[in-house]
């Protein structure tokens, strides 16, 4: 049978004759569709947010922190504060691994001045150039501090942007002017761009001034006492074993007794971000099971409902056998009208689902920038229709094979 | 001939198995006006089921118009249906959320006729049959006996070469059943159908200008009834 308006009066003429059991049985599907496509969104935008979260680090990077012993060893009493020092940065780039070796030396809290403008609670870094190669930093003016302005302890700063903002409030390219922080004047020479990261080490770079780490080191009287190092492990290397080389390396160094848990510990970053990675897999796995579970419960209540239209029809699929219908046609509608059902019910979910991601995507959009993506994609909207067609068919396939073995003289029969 | 059926044989395999038509001879020309007389269980209906390709037989041979009908397809039958055979039933078996109209029309829907002209043909039979103001009525609004002359607007508008009517008036009061019997003889004679009605009532059998009686799977005997005066019950009695 042909899908033609005949066909399609045939249908609804049909599915009209029982509105509220046509009704639910469509709000069963509608209501699958609707929790599939809000669910993949909610996972889409879970994972838009984080994603930006961790966007601007290096995955493959380990971080060997320092603290207090808590074995004597080496002739060592316990308790004894580790300090790694500069040295260890390319002390560490002799393990085979090891792409670089960085850090950062930190001021909190401290104010920076431009003009009249201040900006309190500035988190001022001293780094080497290597540090953009972990935490990437994009710049919106300028340059990062390079290995030239540590060599020769150039007084000079890249700021973050919300330092920026408060402090060039005109805005335009500040590179050359001077700001004061803490009394001491420095040049400016590059501006960060603004970051939605959260994932970082010693503070965000919107709120963060840069300069040279030997800068820092002689102004505060740092010495080359740091806190902390960044590895970057090269691709080709396993993390894991790299970190374990690293912590090992440090502790023969620093006399810290191979099993002290405290003295120095790594922390593997890349296992972290694949453990984050593996929860989304998972959360998207759990999401599309629980709406296509949903979904596949809405298809059977179709499949039932048509099953016991069928049985109440008998006597009506009786007289149309009688008077010329072949069980082709008889099947074709059948099916034809599970189609419709769950289509309609369907497609009602789908925008219905749309709409709702889009009012939610609304609500989370700040000065016209989205900050989590919840919509559907054409294409899986796509993809949820064609599957909701199959459902459609495989729904009707039990009604309709019920309806092609009723005989004609049945319709006499059931009276 | 249109109808000759040779030494045909239907068991119902059950529980127990029911032998209920034990060879059936059996011919109707061209035409011809005919009942089936018969007790209830004598085997009356599964014989028109047979003539009306709804079922089938075990041995034996039945010839329709020419062709021999056995071991069809379904969808052989299903055209042999809808294409040769029109059917009368006692209840009527319209489709109860279709009008009056789209009833007519559901044959030709399945032969596959536009809905156009589906529709003028349809309320061509309805104005035959008088029911032209209650095309666009549904069944449950009307009285019984134009529910079954909606039924016979079905039966006609394919042009069937038979019509098979089981208990016609089964359903109905004697005043309507005779205007039903009426109608029918018209139809017979203006359309040129064969026409075989089955029933128990002598009164309706009388109405017909022969009467196959059948007992117990047999044919027993065949009665021309050209003037109409075949055994009715008690004086005057037309039908009940």
């Amino acid at each position: 049978m042909k899908f033609d308006i005949d066909a399609f009066r045939e249908i609804s003429q049909t599915l009209r004759r029982n509105k509220s059991r046509t009704f639910l049985t469509g709000f069963g599907v509608f209501w699958g569709m609707f929790m599939l496509l809000v669910l993949l969104g909610g996972s889409k935008a879970v994972k838009s947010m984080v994603s930006k979260d961790m966007g601007n680090f290096a995955t493959n990077c380990v971080i060997v922190m320092n603290g207090i012993t808590t074995k004597p060893y080496g002739g060592f009493k316990s308790g004894r504060q580790i300090m790694f020092r500069t040295a260890d940065m390319d002390e560490l780039r002799k393990i085979q691994g090891v792409e670089l070796a960085t850090t950062s030396m930190s001021q909190w809290g401290v104010q920076a001045v431009y003009g009249t403008n201040k900006y309190n609670g500035v988190n001022f870094q001293g780094v080497t150039s290597d540090y953009s190669r972990i935490q990437f930093q994009h710049m919106k003016y300028g340059r990062f501090i390079n290995d030239m302005d540590n060599a020769e302890g150039r007084k000079v700063a890249t700021i973050g942007w919300r330092v920026y903002e408060t402090l060039f409030p005109g805005g335009g390219d500040p590179c050359g002017k001077f700001i004061s922080i803490n009394g001491i004047y420095y040049e400016i020479i590059g501006v960060v761009a603004q970051t939605s990261s959260n994932f970082n080490i010693n503070g965000g770079s919107d709120r963060g001034v840069f300069c040279p780490m030997s800068v820092m080191a002689r102004l505060y009287n740092r010495g080359d006492r740091i806190w902390g190092l960044m590895v970057l492990v090269k691709p080709e290397y396993r993390s894991s074993e790299v970190m374990n080389q690293c912590v090992n390396m440090m502790k023969q160094k620093y006399l810290v007794a191979p099993n002290d848990k405290r003295a120095i510990v790594g922390l593997n970053i890349e296992s972290m971000f694949t453990f984050v990675r593996n929860l989304f897999k998972g959360l998207d796995l759990l999401f599309l099971l629980v709406g296509i579970g949903t979904l596949l419960a809405g298809a059977i209540g179709v499949s039932n409902i048509m099953m016991v239209t069928v049985k109440e029809r008998t006597t009506e699929i009786g007289i149309r056998r009688a008077i010329g219908a072949t069980p082709k046609t008889i099947i074709s509608q059948v099916i034809a009208e599970s189609i419709t059902l769950t289509m309609v019910s369907g497609m009602f979910g789908i925008i219905f689902s749309v709409m709702i991601l889009g009012m939610v995507e609304l609500g989370f959009t700040k000065d016209g920038v989205m900050t989590a993506q919840f919509q559907v994609t054409f294409w899986q909207a796509l993809l949820a229709l064609l599957g909701l067609i199959t459902l459609g068919v495989l729904a009707g396939l039990a009604p309709a094979s019920r309806a092609m073995q009723i005989k004609p003289v049945d319709a006499m029969r059931e009276e | 001939m249109m109808i000759e059926l040779k030494d045909v044989n239907k068991t119902y395999f059950g529980a127990q198995p029911l032998h209920v038509l034990k060879g059936i001879n059996l011919e109707i020309g061209k035409g011809e006006f005919v009942s089936i007389m018969g007790a209830s269980g004598s085997g009356k209906s599964t014989l028109l089921n047979i003539l009306g390709i709804l079922d089938n037989y075990d041995t034996g041979e039945y010839w329709l118009d020419g062709r021999l009908i056995k071991g069809l397809s379904e969808r052989e039958a299903a055209r042999y249906r809808n294409h040769t055979i029109g059917f009368i039933f006692q209840s009527f078996n319209l489709i109860n959320f279709k009008t009056a109209v789209e009833n007519v029309e559901l044959p030709l829907f399945y032969r596959g006729i536009g809905r156009r002209e589906r529709h003028h043909q349809a309320m061509e039979y309805l104005d035959k049959m008088g029911l032209t103001d209650w095309a666009e009525h549904f069944p449950n609004e009307m009285s019984g006996g134009q529910k079954q002359r909606v039924a016979i607007a079905r039966a006609l508008i394919t042009h069937p070469r038979i019509i098979l009517a089981d208990e016609p008036t089964g359903a109905l009061d004697s005043k309507t059943s005779l205007e039903v019997m009426e109608l029918l003889k018209r139809v017979n004679k203006e359309e040129d159908v064969t026409m075989i009605v089955v029933t128990h009532e002598s009164g309706v059998a009388n109405e017909t200008n022969k009467i196959i009686h059948i007992k117990d799977g047999i044919i027993g005997k065949v009665e021309d009834n050209v003037d109409h005066n075949a055994s009715p019950f008690g004086e005057n009695s037309i039908m009940k």
